[in-house]
């Protein structure tokens, strides 16, 4: 008989609330991207993250789960095995991962896959069929995410046989909190997605301004204060590992955004507010795959990289033409790439003295490689199946809105829905027939509807 | 009759507002709008793409007045609108052939 394991209460307390704050980030994300929209398609971005929670929760717990932490399928750590969870069979509240119930760790995994299927929604603001939307996430969950999440979350378990993802075993490379799986991830899927789309009417050429900045402060606040349950929750314990990613989580956001300031005030002539909350997400991409690896001088190096070249790489799309609109690439990409690849210059066992060195510390160019393969690997896997999923879809049911529904704004084509109501004068006008003159429960509380 | 309408800084409406009562105004109209003229626009920069916005907000300022008092009425605004640099905004009238008060009927002189 294997033993018992033991649940630690503190443990499972610590990830329960990280779980919820990973969820939070997700409405946050829809904050951050919706104030950076034009005011006549915030609903349909936000609804591109609300969207996410509630389809992928559920493939999550029906076979997502299953996908990515269930036995490797041949042994070779390239997918888990769909039928071993399906549905979540044999897991009861008596399941123990580690130190937590197993249900805490489904749940607290379920959020990451939420979240990184929203990020992609930056990429095609402004311009997109919610119903192709939800149809694009769920497979891209399916056949992107979950066996992605296999590779780089699900480590092998000599003692009950358990074999997991090929990045986190077979290779060794680092990826604490998932730089490779949910940044490099989501950011080379919005490269293809914001391709095969194409570009906004008037890219370019037409100011596309953010229509509420505050909302995008507040949207890098919810994210900042959701990334603790993001990286020290990935600890799965409440303890020194968790201790010291909150310490990076803190340290390499600081510096990345005021790397993200100084980028503008010395090519723009003004710090921005908007610098401000972008260079706060630029540097929690970047010290997601790291927060476990380094120390704060590793962190502070890792934050001014990633601030200062992702303010520079969000000015990429108009030289090159795509319509990354809300800068996926230019944020997670980039982000993901400088965490996930300076993990091999910075990594030290300073603080944790079981983590690999990187070459500034005496590990020399090996580990520098591993990450580069991860990162190289999750890139093009995620951008050439993306772009497969993306032009099926655009090609069947069609993925991008028409330019009639564009121009006039996609919260109305999509959702029959206008964010605002700016005067009393304009809110007017009369119940449509047969839209419940009986029942007036869904008349708006405001006077001039019927009573 | 006439319409004076004057379109202006934000920021000078409320000195234009206590101009035009002390000299014995009763009521105006007051909307946003926005424009621009010789000064036009101003560059806003968000995640380093530069835009021109060429419409800056402003203020119209529509009142209605005896034919007797539209160019004092209009010296009134310029008085108090003015700061001396670009973008101060202008003041117009025009002919209006009727009045009325809607409360009472009254037309007119005696709607004003």
């Amino acid at each position: 008989m294997p033993e018992i394991p033991e649940i630690s209460a503190g443990d499972t307390a610590w990830v329960l609330v990280c779980t919820a704050l990973v969820l939070l980030m997700t409405p946050g994300l829809a904050f951050f991207y919706g104030g950076m929209v034009r005011m006549k398609s915030v609903l349909n971005m936000m609804m591109m993250s609300f969207g996410a929670m509630g389809l992928v929760a559920i493939l999550w717990v029906l076979y997502g789960y299953s996908m990515a932490f269930g036995n490797s399928i041949g042994g070779n750590g390239l997918l888990g095995d769909p039928t071993e969870y399906f549905g979540l069979a044999g897991i009861t509240a008596d399941s123990v991962s580690g130190a937590i119930p197993t249900f805490v760790f489904v749940m607290f995994q379920c959020m990451f896959a939420i979240i990184t299927v929203a990020l992609i929604s930056g990429a095609i603001a402004d311009r997109t069929k919610f119903g192709s939307w939800m149809i694009f996430a769920a497979l891209w969950a399916t056949i992107v995410y979950f066996p992605v999440a296999h590779w780089v979350f699900a480590f092998s378990d000599e003692e009950s046989g358990y074999v997991g993802g090929w990045i986190a075993n077979n290779l060794g490379a680092l990826d604490f909190a998932g730089g490779t799986a949910v940044h490099i991830n989501a950011g080379a899927a919005g490269l293809a997605l914001a391709l095969v789309l194409g570009k906004r009417i008037g890219f370019g050429k037409t100011p596309f301004r953010p229509h509420n900045l505050p909302f995008v402060m507040l949207g890098a606040a919810l994210l900042w204060f959701g990334w603790f349950g993001f990286n020290a929750g990935s600890a799965l314990a409440a303890n020194g590992t968790a201790a010291v990613a909150f310490l990076n989580t803190v340290v390499c956001t600081a510096a990345a955004m005021l790397a993200w300031l100084l980028v503008e005030k010395i090519r723009d002539g003004h710090a921005t507010s908007l610098g401000a909350a972008s260079g706060i997400v630029a540097g929690l991409v970047a010290i997601t795959p790291a927060c476990a690896a380094v120390n704060i001088v590793g962190a502070i190096a890792i934050g001014v990289v990633a601030g200062a070249l992702c303010a520079l790489a969000v000015g990429l799309k108009y030289k090159l033409g795509y319509d990354d609109s809300l800068d996926v690439v230019g944020v997670h990409l980039v982000g993901g790439l400088v965490g996930t690849l300076m993990i091999g210059l910075v990594a030290t066992d300073a603080y944790i003295a079981e983590s690999a060195l990187g070459l500034f510390y005496g590990g020399g160019a090996e580990l520098l490689g591993k990450q580069a393969i991860a990162a190289g690997a999750v890139l093009a896997f995620s951008f050439i199946l993306t772009a497969i999923i993306a032009f099926a879809i655009e090609k069947t049911i069609g993925f991008r809105s028409s330019e009639e529904d564009e121009l006039s704004g996609v919260d109305l084509a999509n959702h029959g829905e206008s964010a605002y109501e700016f005067n009393d004068a304009a809110y007017g006008g009369s119940f449509s027939k047969g839209s419940g003159s009986s029942v007036n429960v869904t008349a708006p509380s405001k006077e001039g509807a019927p009573a | 009759m006439k319409l004076v309408t004057a379109v202006i800084k934000p920021f000078k409406l409320d000195d234009v507002k206590n101009a035009l009562e002390a000299y014995g105004i009763n009521g105006l109209t007051v909307s946003e709008a926005s424009g621009y003229g010789r000064q036009r626009g101003h560059t806003e920069v968000y995640r380093g793409a530069e835009y021109t916005v060429d419409l800056v907000p402003k203020v119209r300022v529509e009142v209605l007045v005896d034919d007797d008092d539209a160019e004092s009425v209009v010296d009134v605004i310029i008085k108090s609108a003015q700061t001396g640099r670009i973008g101060d905004g202008k003041v117009w009238m025009i002919p209006v052939d009727s009045v009325a008060r809607v409360r009472t009927g009254e037309r007119g002189h005696d709607a004003l």
